[in-house]
């Protein structure tokens, strides 16, 4: 299950991650992403310093916040239980290779819905100036004792 | 890329078949670093009570909006991509599980030069995500 106090709770900021190049082409290969997509003389053409990261990305740095809902025994997330309810991603402007990033995950809300539990975290995305570029929003539902 | 005042509400603006096999989750698992062995190991799937191997809901996600990265030739056009997970994906150990994805013009802002995208992707007849919406700037 999940402990309900644990709404609202932000946890510490990520160490900072490097967007690589080659991360970015491993990513969009895995996701179906074509050639092109990853092609540098087509994203500067497109106006970028260099590589734009898959629209879905993101979820690599929300892993880094989830991993601490997972340690934290104040949450009592027992992650066998969880089942991926939603996801979205929000961006103010696109990850690109090069980019220094944050994370930090905070607890949106929880709410019990017939023997589960649905949580949903918010994963704030920031640069090293310290600008928003991206929101991860994941719901989680996990799933009660009987269900 | 694509002009806004050439397309309307219910336009088809791209569709693809996706073919999944057991390599393509191990990749997924090594990019995403989700390795929750559900997703390549016959036995621990069957003793969670789940039919088998299943595809990570996230690798679903984002293959679903590659025809859209490639209509619009640049991924730093997408502003905003929501998607909810509503069936699994049961990938065979030998074979490929086919995913279908139609992408349609749902909403139009022809003031901020944005659309919305709506994605079906389909498994086997049924839908396998639900509001799969995409805003994309034009």
């Amino acid at each position: 299950m999940v402990n309900p106090n644990i709404q609202g709770k932000r946890y510490p900021r990520s160490v900072s991650y490097l967007v690589g190049r080659e991360k970015i082409r491993e990513f969009a290969r895995a996701t179906f992403e074509s050639e092109e997509s990853i092609d540098l003389t087509k994203a500067q053409a497109a106006g970028h310093s260099d590589l734009v990261a898959p629209p879905t990305f993101p979820i690599v740095l929300q892993e880094f916040g989830l991993k601490l809902v997972i340690a934290d025994p104040e949450a009592g997330l027992d992650f066998s239980r969880v089942v991926h309810g939603e996801q979205k991603f929000v961006f103010q402007r696109p990850i690109i290779a090069g980019d220094l990033l944050t994370s930090e995950l905070s607890v949106a809300s929880v709410k019990s819905l017939g023997g589960n539990h649905m949580v949903v975290f918010d994963t704030e995305i920031f640069d090293e100036s310290q600008t928003l570029v991206c929101t991860a929003i994941s719901t989680l539902v996990v799933r009660g004792e009987d269900a | 890329m694509p002009e806004i005042t050439e397309l309307a509400v219910g336009d088809i603006v791209a569709e693809k078949e996706f073919n999944l096999d057991r390599d393509a989750l191990v990749r997924y698992a090594g990019a995403s670093g989700d390795f929750n062995p559900i997703h390549y190991r016959d036995e621990v799937a069957v003793s969670v009570g789940l039919p088998g191997v299943l595809a990570h809901g996230m690798l679903t996600m984002g293959l679903s909006i590659e025809p859209v990265v490639s209509w619009l030739g640049d991924a730093g056009k997408i502003l905003d991509y929501g998607v909810r997970f509503t069936k699994p994906v049961a990938v065979p150990a030998n074979g490929q599980a086919v995913i279908m994805v139609v992408a349609k013009v749902a909403e139009l802002d022809l003031e901020e030069k944005k659309a919305r995208i709506d994605l079906q992707t389909s498994f086997e007849g049924n839908n396998v995500l639900g509001k799969a919406q995409v805003w994309v700037q034009l």
